[in-house]
């Protein structure tokens, strides 16, 4: 979906504010609004879905509306939808478990899927001029447009089929570095790059379109 | 900087008002405690581990874990190999992994490069060494202005970038989460790896600000 969260390369929204001495909470809200979005994700599908979640805020509710407003506004739509589920067994995670998993993390690389990169480093491609109806992590100004691969990173789920419950798809994720000015046009330095990290489902070699 | 802000040259954001109203704040409250009854009920949470979850960011988890990692890798130049080779590797050495770090990469600064991390989608961040990222970080000015000018954008922050300084920034769109490695300043020769990272700045592993050695 074309939405409002993908605002790389808009430029209305004035000047970048720091806060001196900024706490990591502004308020206990905000903090407990954290605290269950992390606690309950595993209860609310897949980190790519719940960031749809996040997508699918109206415009004007998104754009007013403050980080951790979003968040809140997130898990109550989930809540309200019933999409979160008690765990199998009826365990709620404890204070001990809640800390081993923020500790542990939970990797997006799997062992399965398309695990043998059709690309290699240096390589050139092109992004390919996708419109998807649904999530989506090809930015909108970065379609279309020419790269070159930087690194692999192995083989990562796919968000695009992973947020709507349609399989984590897993394939080969590339960074891929794209001259500033293939982005934004002439009116930047032309030393300048600008790096994404790109699934291979986005990518076409050069001559293939 | 009268209210405690630190306002910059262009027109702050005519779209998001950053105060809320003490009524605004105790409605965000009430829904917040009504949603904490609801999960609590239904079995999803468990008061104590939410506890648990804020002292963790608030207390535990922040750039002072990343401000180790740099000043190991400018201390010890194996160290510094094996983090630009495999970086998630290299920072659970020093015991710092996890949730939103699961997959690191750390891109270093030199005299002729300068690298910025962003998240035009969202707010991606490198929780497990930078904590919480700040409230700039996660505005829409900084996700939207630093991929078309990061130039403009590290002025603000009073970075002032020679043309042939070549800016690489890195919009974080999947699970990796960077980390910048500031330069090592002049002056730091004979510091200590413990003084050295109470140097590093939270916004110089961000890449939005070089670091000194202050000469009081």
């Amino acid at each position: 979906m074309n939405g409002v969260h993908d605002m790389g390369g808009m430029t209305c929204f004035g000047s970048v504010v720091a806060e001196d001495k900024e706490p990591v909470f502004h308020d206990d809200w905000e903090g407990r609004v954290f605290a269950m979005s992390i606690a309950a994700s595993g209860r609310f599908g897949s980190i790519d879905g719940r960031r749809y979640a996040l997508e699918i805020i109206s415009p004007g509710q998104y754009l007013r509306s403050s980080y951790y407003e979003r968040w809140l506004m997130r898990i109550e739509q989930l809540a309200e939808q019933k999409q979160a589920t008690a765990s199998d067994d009826g365990t709620v995670l404890s204070a001990t478990d809640a800390e081993r998993a923020a500790m542990a993390g939970r990797p997006a690389t799997r062992k399965v899927g398309r695990l043998e990169p059709r690309f290699s480093v240096g390589d050139t491609v092109r992004t390919r001029l996708l419109q998807p109806a649904g999530h989506t992590r090809l930015p909108r100004y970065a379609r279309g447009r020419v790269g070159k691969i930087a690194r692999l990173h192995g083989t990562h789920v796919f968000p695009d089929t992973s947020a709507h419950r349609l399989g984590e798809n897993p394939q080969p994720l590339y960074s891929v570095e794209f001259a500033a000015a293939e982005l934004w046009g002439p009116g930047v330095n032309a030393k300048d790059k600008l790096y994404l990290d790109l699934w291979e489902d986005y990518l076409d070699e050069i001559g293939q379109i | 900087m009268s209210d405690g802000r630190h306002r910059h040259d262009a027109p702050a954001s005519p779209y998001l008002e950053n105060h809320r109203t003490a009524e605004e704040s105790a409605e965000l409250a009430e829904r917040t405690a009504r949603l904490e009854d609801y999960l609590v009920e239904k079995g999803l949470v468990a008061r104590d581990a939410l506890d648990r979850l804020v002292e963790l960011y608030e207390q535990d988890i922040g750039p002072m874990n990343g401000a180790r990692v740099v000043a190991r890798a400018w201390t010890d130049p194996s160290y510094k190999l094996r983090l630009l080779d495999d970086a998630t590797t290299a920072i659970r050495e020093l015991g710092f992994g996890g949730m939103q770090g699961e997959h690191m990469v750390v891109v270093e600064n030199t005299p002729t490069v300068h690298n910025v991390v962003v998240c035009s989608l969202c707010s991606c961040y490198p929780w497990p060494v930078l904590g919480l990222p700040p409230g700039w970080y996660k505005d829409f000015a900084y996700r939207s202005r630093l991929p078309i000018e990061p130039r403009a954008v590290l002025k603000e922050f009073g970075l002032e970038l020679a043309d042939d300084v070549e800016v690489r920034v890195w919009d974080s769109s999947a699970e990796i989460r960077y980390l910048v490695l500031p330069e090592r300043p002049d002056g730091s020769g004979t510091m200590t790896e413990v003084d050295l990272a109470k140097l590093v700045s939270r916004d110089s592993m961000i890449g939005v600000a070089r670091i000194s050695v202050e000469t009081e």
